[in-house]
């Protein structure tokens, strides 16, 4: 590729960046922060996971395209995982009229 | 330069390019491609997860305090290491230092086969203390104490998402793996140079892709709703 060669000792760092948060939400995970242990847990796992692509993978230095290919892809895993979990959360609030009752026999006029 | 002196040139240009750099740019777009379809592979069982975690939280919750976070955290740490040594391979290709290649292609495939093995060992506890679902259900004893409290059968839901999840990332190592071998093979027969890696460079980018696939399990299954 016609990218450069990143020095070894970045890639070093990053690595111990990443056994840092490594540690850091283990042990995170053993003091009690209520629900905002999942959130530090998931802000941890996305911070290690720009590290890898940006370094390890090189994206700092890919063209556009990668990046929209990239930006494409995260975009419709957010769509999945909104749009089911709103599905689920929100159906509950508006009931379903009584005479959609499942239990009640079809009638037949 | 024309096409056939760019071919004669090099053996590793396949016919249908103009030259190494727009093969090179091709391979690394259709990779990327690929991961991306991945990314909704993995995607589908990450929104069921949310969905069931958020359903039954506190069944979740125990069948995550059954994992050992030790061996989490230290295979997490592994699979880093293993990531490290992958993006050295790339580098050591780039730079045309075959020797480097390979030894830090066969260091990826070790930390690769520590974490399999690891794994491995983790499946055999869920074996023994009885919490695979379907095959061999039956908690007992502490484990039994720790579940109950969220619901078996719920506990069982979790334990269904903890196989599938680690089962399907575990399959993409160990086809990592089988690449990995098929690079050491080439990498040995001088197939390299600074002006053709791309495939150290595609197999690289799936090999983090699984890496960042496991930073996002440790935490959704070894960590739930804390530890303390």
């Amino acid at each position: 590729m016609s990218q450069p060669i990143v020095p070894q000792k970045t890639y070093l760092l990053v690595f111990l960046g990443l056994v840092g948060l490594t540690i850091l939400t283990t042990g995170v995970a053993f003091i009690d922060l209520g629900p905002f242990n999942t959130v530090a847990a998931l802000a941890i796992a996305f911070t290690k996971m720009l590290l890898v692509i940006l370094f390890f993978m090189g994206v700092r230095h890919s063209g556009g395209l990668v990046r929209i290919i990239l930006v494409a892809g995260f975009f419709w895993l957010t769509l999945l995982i909104a749009f089911t979990t709103a599905d689920y959360r929100t159906r509950s609030w508006t009931p379903a009229p009584d005479s959609w009752s499942t239990t009640a026999p079809p009638t037949h006029p | 330069m024309t096409d056939a002196e760019a071919h004669a040139q090099n053996a590793g240009l396949a016919h249908q390019f103009e030259d190494l750099e727009q093969q090179q740019e091709t391979d690394a777009l259709g990779i990327w491609v690929f991961l991306v379809t991945e990314i909704m592979f993995f995607g589908g069982l990450f929104a069921s997860y949310a969905i069931y975690r958020w359903l039954y939280f506190a069944a979740f919750q125990g069948g995550s305090h059954i994992l050992d976070i030790r061996l989490g955290a230290a295979n997490t740490i592994v699979l880093l290491a293993s990531s490290l040594t992958m993006a050295l391979s790339v580098r050591s290709a780039q730079a045309g230092n075959r020797r480097a290649l390979a030894l830090f292609l066969v260091a990826t495939m070790i930390l690769g086969g520590i974490f399999l093995g690891v794994k491995a060992v983790e499946y055999n506890q869920k074996f023994v203390e009885h919490v695979v679902p379907s095959l061999d259900w039956a908690p007992e004893g502490q484990t039994l104490a720790r579940l109950a409290p969220g619901g078996l059968e719920h506990a069982q839901i979790y334990f269904f998402f903890y196989f599938a999840m680690t089962g399907l990332h575990a399959l993409h190592m160990i086809i990592g793996e089988g690449l990995l071998l098929w690079l050491v093979v080439r990498a040995r027969k001088g197939n390299f140079n600074p002006h053709y890696f791309a495939p150290v460079e595609v197999v690289g980018l799936y090999w983090h892709f699984v890496d960042i696939v496991w930073i996002f399990l440790f935490p959704l299954l070894y960590l739930i709703g804390g530890r303390y």
